[in-house]
């Protein structure tokens, strides 16, 4: 197993309006293929943790390397492309493009990549709608899509570029029962597959069936356990 | 930077808000056909009143200045010293051009001189039974003289021919001839300042457009002209030049001074005051174009900064995915430049329409213009500048937005 994911003495600061240290001294990696979750209360951190991982915030302390890249002091471009080559994203509020065709919106970050000509790209898009089980709607437009289903779209596309990692703001914060059943679903078959996972959650079922969880309180780290 | 996908992201934009879309648009084609219109329209009528004092006027005239001012003998002898002179007459010097016909032949050769009509011109009194009148009266080669300015396309009446065959033949001005109750075929009798008097009969009137040639001129035989002056038969006052390019004229004016050290005056000296109020025009066009340019312009900000803030989600989410900040600029920039380009066409083709109306609308100018219907010009250059003026404006309103845009934090929105 090799580490594709290296944390080393990250601190964080907030400015504003008083200087408060959210991130104390963080230190952690991850595997390749490991399904990781990091939990805590609100307020804890663990949410900035994922910004600073997922490299749009690049204010902090410390070293952060990811595919054995160093990802400190580079400049935005660079980073920009960095994500869209190794990192998938689902948030917490699904945010796909609503003007865009359920299809397209998975498309964006592969065309962007130019990886593959743009007949291809459709292909593995299509390819993972269907992995999703959202294939029929590809050709609607994303706004007229459910919550779980845009979701699960929202899946599909952090999974085009055939990313390092995905990393999941929340991934299910914002959907009743049955969508979380269905997203944490679909996120084990990735995992068992061998995609390298991190989300943040505050749901203990969720945490549960991952492989590793993270328990974060007050910018620290205070347990780190596998589950069996 | 991949400009496909940027132009792809822009046109779903563009198409998802189709009504601001248009109303962006329209800001630009207001502008543009404004710009169209007026620029158009100006330089029409600046061309217009410059080709009828060019017409009307030779591009460059010779003819010898006579300076009642000479210094007195003994102020030659002795200048500088306690002379006194009282009622000193001027000397009896002739306005002729001495060898004139000779000088007309020589210059006519010159390359680039597209006509050369040397002529005798005189101030007259016009007589009409009680009617006096005063005037000038042009002894010319009608032939030389209509290769200048085109007389037969200007005759109202008659034709330059019978003056050929009369040589008494007189060819008027139109207004002159109606404020003297003349018509072709009558007679006037003509008076010069030395006394001299003579009976012509009116063959023809003609109108250049111009309010101080037809008012005033006659055009005579130029031998017939030279009988009234008592004069030999190579008397000749002036000599009126046209050239294929007037602006030739400037230079050959001056040469031609220097040459035959007789005064010459060419075209833009003699027509200042219209070269001055077309530069006065121009401005205007200019100035009221531009502010109308930037006012679309402007709008074209707002409308993008709008776009900008409402899309200030799907920004946070292509950067999130990997987009960069070039990218967000050319997806909204590429806006903005469409917003442009398809408003500044739009707007080409309205001014054009415009235009074109305006060229067919009636007009009636009186006597001193010869129009029937507003001055345009259509030039494919002002539709040029009109777009790359479109273009430009809208390129800076769309930057500034955009530029914005690649600025947005995509952690604070998407953590919501």
């Amino acid at each position: 197993m090799s580490t594709v994911l290296k944390a080393q003495h990250v601190n964080k600061y907030f400015y504003d309006p008083e200087t408060f240290q959210v991130l104390k001294d963080i230190t952690f990696e991850v595997q390749k293929g490991e399904f990781l979750s990091i939990v805590g209360k609100s307020g804890c951190g663990k949410s900035t943790l994922l910004y600073l991982l997922s490299t749009m915030d690049t204010d902090y302390e410390g070293a952060i390397e990811m595919a054995g890249v160093t990802l400190k002091g580079r400049n935005q471009d660079f980073l920009a492309h960095f994500r869209n080559e190794h990192l998938g994203f689902v948030f917490q509020f699904h945010f796909l493009l609503p003007e865009f065709t359920t299809l397209q919106n998975v498309m964006l970050p592969g065309l962007k990549l130019g990886k593959y000509p743009e007949k291809e790209v459709e292909d593995r898009a299509m390819e993972k709608l269907r992995l999703i089980g959202m294939a029929e709607h590809a050709r609607k437009p994303a706004s007229k899509l459910s919550g779980g289903q845009q979701q699960r779209v929202a899946i599909a596309r952090a999974l085009i570029n055939d990313p390092t990692i995905i990393m999941g703001d929340e991934p299910t914060g914002n959907l009743d029962k049955a969508n979380t059943e269905n997203v944490f679903e679909i996120f084990h078959e990735l995992a068992d597959k061998g995609q390298t996972i991190i989300a943040v959650t505050h749901d203990p079922d969720f945490a549960a069936g991952t492989d590793r969880i993270i328990e974060m309180s007050d910018g620290s780290i205070i347990s780190e356990h596998k589950n069996p | 930077m991949n400009i496909r996908i940027a132009a792809q992201i822009a046109q779903t934009h563009l198409l998802a808000k189709k009504r601001q879309t248009l109303v962006a648009m329209l800001g630009v084609t207001f502008g543009i056909a404004m710009f169209i219109t007026m620029i158009s329209f100006m330089q029409g009528v600046n061309q217009f009143l410059e080709d009828s004092a060019l017409d009307a006027s030779p591009h460059v005239r010779m003819y010898n200045e006579v300076n009642t001012q000479r210094p007195s003998l003994i102020e030659q002898l002795n200048p500088g010293g306690f002379n006194v002179v009282y009622h000193q007459k001027p000397k009896d010097e002739l306005a002729r051009l001495k060898n004139g016909l000779a000088i007309a032949d020589r210059i006519a050769k010159e390359p680039g001189v597209l006509g050369v009509s040397p002529q005798v011109a005189t101030q007259v009194f016009y007589n009409n039974g009680p009617i006096q009148l005063s005037g000038t009266i042009s002894g010319v080669d009608i032939e030389r003289e209509n290769r200048l300015y085109t007389l037969t396309s200007r005759l109202k009446s008659g034709s330059i021919n019978a003056l050929r065959t009369n040589p008494d033949g007189l060819i008027m001005g139109s207004t002159l001839a109606r404020k003297l109750n003349v018509r072709t075929g009558d007679k006037v009798t003509i008076t010069t300042p030395g006394g001299g008097t003579r009976i012509l009969r009116v063959v023809g009137t003609f109108g250049f457009g111009v309010g101080t040639v037809d008012n005033t001129k006659s055009y005579a035989n130029l031998s017939t002209v030279q009988e009234i002056l008592q004069k030999d038969p190579s008397y000749i006052t002036d000599i009126h030049i046209k050239m294929f390019d007037p602006l030739q004229a400037l230079p050959f004016g001056r040469q031609l001074r220097a040459e035959y050290g007789y005064y010459t005056e060419d075209w833009a000296t003699a027509n200042q005051a219209i070269l001055a109020g077309e530069q006065i025009r121009n401005m205007l066009t200019y100035v009221v174009s531009i502010t109308l340019l930037v006012v679309a312009g402007f709008g074209i900000y707002n409308i993008m900064n709008m776009t900008v803030i409402n899309k200030i989600k799907d920004i946070a989410i292509l950067k999130a995915t990997g987009f960069d900040g070039k990218d967000i600029v050319a997806i909204f920039l590429l806006q903005a430049m469409f917003i442009g380009l398809s408003g500044g066409l739009l707007g080409l083709g309205i001014g054009f329409s415009l235009s074109y109306l305006l060229s067919i609308t009636p007009f009636e100018a009186g006597d001193f213009l010869s129009i029937k219907t507003f001055p345009v010009i259509f030039s494919g250059t002002y539709y040029a500048m009109g777009l790359v003026f479109g273009v430009v404006t809208t390129v800076l309103a769309g930057y500034f937005p955009s530029r914005k845009a690649a600025k947005v934090d995509p952690v604070s929105i998407l953590r919501g």
